[in-house]
Order: C-alpha cells, then sequence, then structure tokens
C-alpha cells in the first residue's frame, strides 16, 4: 500500500478501542507504514509495540516575557490578546502562560519591544522503528494545559510516500480537531451502548464539519443494543469492521498484546478495511498526500 | 467608598451572583453619592477561557476599592491582589444586602481564593 494516505483513528467516547485498532491495523498491514500516537496526554500504542533506539525531540511554545524596564503600560498587550492570558494592571502586564496559545501578537503590539517570546517546553516525541512500524508519540509534561502544538509536532512525522495512521485523543474538542485536521479518513471507533452513540453522533458532525470522509467500526460490537447500527443505517454510514466482544481479546490486551495476537483470523479483516478506506479516498478522488 | 458587586440582575435588588468571572453584571456602587452604575460582563459569561482574570481587570479599572461575590478562583484572585482593593465572599442576598454588610462591618476581607477554577 504505497499510497501516501493519512487516516485518523478517533472515536468521541474515550476507551473504544482507538489504540487497539490503530496499533493492529499497522502490525496486519506487514509492510511500511507510520503510526503516529495523538493521543499526547495518555499515550499507550507504545504498550503494544516493542521498541528499540527511542529517539527523543523537545518540543516547546513560545511565551511572551516582559522586560518590566522597557513597559510603557500601555495595556495593548491585553487588549489583542484573545485568549485573556495577558492583564494589564497599574503595575505593568501580568502574564497567565497556561492560557497563552502562542499566537505572538502582544509581542508584535507592544511600542516599545518590552514583549519577546521564550521557548517554553512542553512535551518530546519519541521515535523508533519497530519491524514494518515507523512509530512516533508524543508524551505531554505533567501540568501542561494544551496539547494541539505538540500533536502538530507528532502530526510533522507523517510519511510522504506510505500510509500513515494516526491513533486520536478522544473528545471532539481542540485536541481531536487537530489530530484528525488534514487527513484523507477517519475511522471513528465505537461501542454499543448509549454513551458510545452519544459520542459517535457528536464525531460524525465534527468530521462533517471538517468535510472528512469517514466511516464506523464497531468494538464489542455483540453486546449492548443495535442502536448504533440503527443509527448508521439511517444516516449512510458505512461500518466496515465489527470486532465481537471475546474473553481472548480482553486477556491479550491485559498482556500488552494485539488483536491479531488473540485471534489471528481478523488480520484479513483489517487488511480489507485498509483497502476499503483506500477505495473510498479514491472514489472521492482526492488525498491530501504529504 | 466605591463597591463592585456581582450581580445577576441591573438593579439594588438584585440578587448577587456566586460567580465572579462569569458574573452576568457588576454592580458598581459609589457610596459618597449613594449612585450606582452596571457594568455588562457578557463578554466573560461567555469567554473561552480567562474569565476570572478578563472581569478582574475590568472590575479594577472602575477603580472600586471593595469587591463583593460569592467565589473566587486562584487566578482572578491573583490579579486582584496585586491592586488595593479588598475582596469579600457573601454566596446569598441582593446586591443592597451586601453592600449594607460591608458598610456595617460584617464582612470580611478574603486573603485567598476559595474555589479551584471552574468551579462550577
Amino acid at each position: 500500500m504505497n499510497t501516501p494516505l493519512n487516516i485518523a483513528v478517533a472515536s468521541g467516547k474515550g476507551g473504544t478501542g482507538k489504540t487497539t485498532l490503530s496499533v493492529s491495523l499497522a502490525i496486519a498491514l506487514g509492510e511500511s507504514v507510520t503510526l503516529l500516537d495523538c493521543d499526547v496526554e495518555e499515550p499507550n500504542c507504545h504498550i503494544f509495540i516493542k521498541r528499540n533506539n527511542i529517539g527523543k525531540e523537545k518540543v516547546s511554545v513560545l511565551i511572551p516575557k516582559v522586560e518590566k524596564t522597557r513597559c510603557n503600560k500601555c495595556g495593548n498587550c491585553a487588549k489583542i490578546c484573545r485568549y485573556n492570558a495577558i492583564v494589564s494592571l497599574p503595575s505593568g502586564p501580568l502574564i497567565f502562560p497556561e492560557l497563552c496559545h502562542s499566537c505572538g501578537g502582544c509581542a508584535r503590539i507592544c511600542p516599545t519591544g518590552a514583549i519577546t517570546e521564550k521557548k517554553e517546553p512542553i512535551g518530546v516525541i519519541e521515535s523508533s522503528l519497530s519491524g514494518n512500524i515507523k512509530f512516533f508519540q508524543g508524551i505531554m509534561h505533567v501540568g501542561k494545559p494544551i496539547s494541539p502544538p505538540l500533536i502538530k509536532a507528532v502530526k510533522m512525522h507523517k510519511s510522504p510516500d506510505h500510509l500513515t495512521i494516526i491513533d486520536c485523543p478522544p473528545g471532539t474538542s481542540c485536541p481531536m480537531i487537530t489530530a484528525v485536521k488534514d487527513s484523507d479518513f477517519i475511522i471513528l471507533v465505537t461501542e454499543p451502548t448509549p454513551f458510545g452513540l452519544n459520542d459517535l453522533k457528536l464525531a460524525v458532525e465534527t468530521s462533517r464539519k471538517l468535510k472528512i470522509p469517514f466511516a464506523v467500526v464497531l468494538n464489542r460490537s455483540d453486546s449492548g443494543d443495535n442502536r448504533v447500527d440503527e443509527y448508521c443505517k439511517n444516516e449512510s454510514i458505512p461500518v466496515l469492521l465489527r470486532i465481537p466482544e471475546m474473553r481472548c481479546i480482553a486477556e491479550a490486551y491485559s498482556n500488552g498484546k494485539t488483536i491479531i495476537d488473540a485471534v489471528p483470523i481478523i488480520r484479513g479483516q483489517l487488511i480489507s478495511l485498509l483497502n476499503d478506506v483506500v477505495s473510498i479516498v479514491k472514489a472521492k478522488g482526492k488525498i491530501n498526500a504529504g | 467608598m466605591k463597591i463592585a458587586i456581582s450581580s445577576k440582575g441591573k438593579e439594588l435588588d438584585s440578587l448577587l451572583d456566586s460567580r465572579f468571572g462569569r458574573a452576568r453584571y457588576f454592580i458598581i456602587y459609589d457610596g459618597k453619592a449613594d449612585t450606582f452604575s452596571v457594568m455588562d460582563n457578557s463578554m466573560n459569561f461567555d469567554a473561552a477561557q480567562g474569565a476570572g482574570i478578563q472581569t478582574a481587570q475590568n472590575v479594577l479599572s472602575t477603580g472600586v476599592e471593595h469587591i463583593i461575590t460569592g467565589h473566587c478562583g486562584p487566578k482572578a484572585y491573583k490579579v486582584l491582589s496585586l491592586s488595593a482593593a479588598k475582596l469579600y465572599l457573601k454566596e446569598n442576598g441582593t446586591v443592597k444586602e451586601a453592600i449594607d454588610d460591608l458598610i456595617g462591618g460584617k464582612l470580611k476581607a478574603a486573603n485567598n481564593a476559595d474555589v479551584e477554577g471552574h468551579w462550577m
């Protein structure tokens, strides 16, 4: 599959099997593939992958620092900050780095050059080659509240010449959107429960807004009820794979093994899932290569 | 004496708003002239983030010496603590009752945030 396709694996609800599916797809493919763990607040693809010679890359964001002696207390920095990260007080500006989105507006508008941007580390990216898988994972430093800059840095490693699988954070807010953005396809992993359905609907709305084609994978498909199926049918959303609820899958998972270890026959289904995705994307006629 | 009170409405008999950063209005009461004005806080009511610190800046810019609200988080408190204004916490009642309590010496100045951010 020498197609430089980017497939995001997202869900809405947490714990539906995004990582399980992402890692299994990468292993099933058996040829060069890049796997990006963009769930940077809790990356866990690494549990299922043997890693050697781990490379580390530091990721920082720019945060304003004020040179008090040069500040004329005009307050323009606070006015331009749309993230409310700066307040202007009679004693000068007060910066809340945890609210800063590193837009640089304050440094540009400061008439006296009192504000400069300084690098603030937010996390690291670990890279390794494990068999056919080029693996990258972002790890946020504890206490850092804004993950999108790190997620973007991890996504810089998507492959220009082969398939890239992106394991996304749960939810449908900025981290998830940053992770799925510019992908060619989104696989939404869900489960047949009321929470699974509720969050699937949110993820479907998000995918539609982003104009990225998507389909559903139903995990633990024979548990719960059939409302997810009914919803997908009514909305004409393809269900590309059903992973049954099996004790051996749960046991394998708890030992750091994948679905393929538990149910080897699923490998063929995972490869056809990838082929289905490629056909859907090709039918839509646009690949965001590179 | 100028007092800011977080309020759910625009009158002296409006109920206190227990939230600081996302209070709907602030009543700015001028004790000397016995008049008041209304500060609309709707911009911060809907702010994605940083409502507390922005509200603190806006309230301080009116030149008040006393601020009465229900609860105050750490970031807003940090901003307020850099000014000379004193903060008082009062959960229930009307704006007028809060002013009377303050003038009557029934409120004690807070010397810390009393809740975490996003407490509600």
